[in-house]
């Protein structure tokens, strides 16, 4: 059962006010040099089927339909275990 | 006019808005998330609240729950359906209105009187109010920040479709000031402050948001 993963980060023009505490915390912490955070979200799904290009299209119709909201996020599938 | 007024896992507000229709001399109709029908009423109002503990985004679960189909159908058909904080939420995601809301952008939790200015007084839920009229609801959200693309943001602004903006500072980082709008038709109004809370004197920031509720009896008159 392939284990598909999807990404689902702000857009880069949309502000992320999680992103900035997280920025705003680390240096408190003692980590220097951070200059950027931005804060997604990951979601896995294990889907009956083989592996495929019918398998991914349906992940991406999940995605862009409840997984995420286009108009302030972007996101990425891939199957766990490959790079794209 | 009968008013529904949609209950979901999770809202908070559905009982002072049925309250407000009431006080503006509706008939309240409750209305359940998982219902499939409206149950013939006039007009829809998606109260405030954390549907569905506000999981995955705000509304974004609201959306797919059965009642939704049937609002975002008698909607697109012209129904006067009002969106108020997390309705209005539902309303993004749902498509009836462009943009969406995020996190405040200072990201804390905002509960205070907001003044506002009526821009749009010719949506259904409005019309009582003179065009300019400066009002004092209350406001209460935590992703109350209002964003589209500037595109969408110029759109809004040509057509009039902003129906109130934030006066006296703005509370959540909304794009240009915008507290609420309206879809092309005008039946369809979001906001994220809350007309529902300032409908009496006894409690609240007083009775400024009775006019959202009195304006329907008001749209009835006038397309009679």
């Amino acid at each position: 059962m392939p284990r598909f993963v999807v990404d689902v980060m702000p857009k880069p023009e949309i502000l992320d006010p999680q992103g900035k505490a997280v920025l705003g915390a680390l240096p408190r912490l003692g980590f220097g040099g951070v200059t950027e955070v931005r804060q997604g979200k990951r979601f896995e799904l294990d889907i009956e089927g083989e592996d495929g290009d019918e398998l991914l299209a349906r992940v991406h119709a999940m995605a862009e339909t409840l997984l995420s909201n286009p108009v302030i996020e972007d996101f990425e599938v891939h199957v766990e275990g490959t790079d794209a | 006019m009968r008013v529904g007024v949609v209950t979901f896992p999770g809202s908070l507000d559905d009982v002072d808005a049925a309250r407000a229709a009431r006080i503006a001399g509706h008939e309240a109709v409750a209305l359940w998330h998982g219902d499939h029908d409206l149950r013939g009423v006039d007009a829809v109002v998606l109260p405030g609240g954390f549907s569905y503990g506000d999981y995955l985004r705000c509304g974004a679960i609201s959306r797919f729950a059965p009642v939704m189909t049937e609002v975002v159908s008698a909607a697109r058909g012209g129904l006067p359906v009002l969106g108020i904080c997390n309705g209005f939420q539902i309303l993004c995601e749902s498509h009836l209105l462009p943009g969406a809301l995020i996190r405040n952008d200072h990201r804390k939790f905002v509960c205070r009187d907001q003044r506002l200015r009526v821009e749009n007084p010719r949506t259904a839920w409005t019309s009582a109010y003179d065009q300019g009229a400066e009002i004092t609801v209350v406001l209460k959200n935590g992703e109350g920040a209002y964003v589209a693309d500037e595109d969408t943001l110029d759109r809004l602004e040509g057509e009039g479709r902003v129906v109130v903006r934030y006066l006296d500072g703005n509370p959540n980082g909304s794009q240009r000031d915008i507290a609420g709008i309206t879809n092309e038709a005008g039946n369809v109004v979001g906001l994220m402050p809350h007309p529902e809370h300032a409908v009496e004197d006894l409690c609240g920031p007083g009775t400024d948001g009775l006019g959202f509720f009195t304006s329907l009896l008001a749209g009835r008159v006038g397309a009679s």
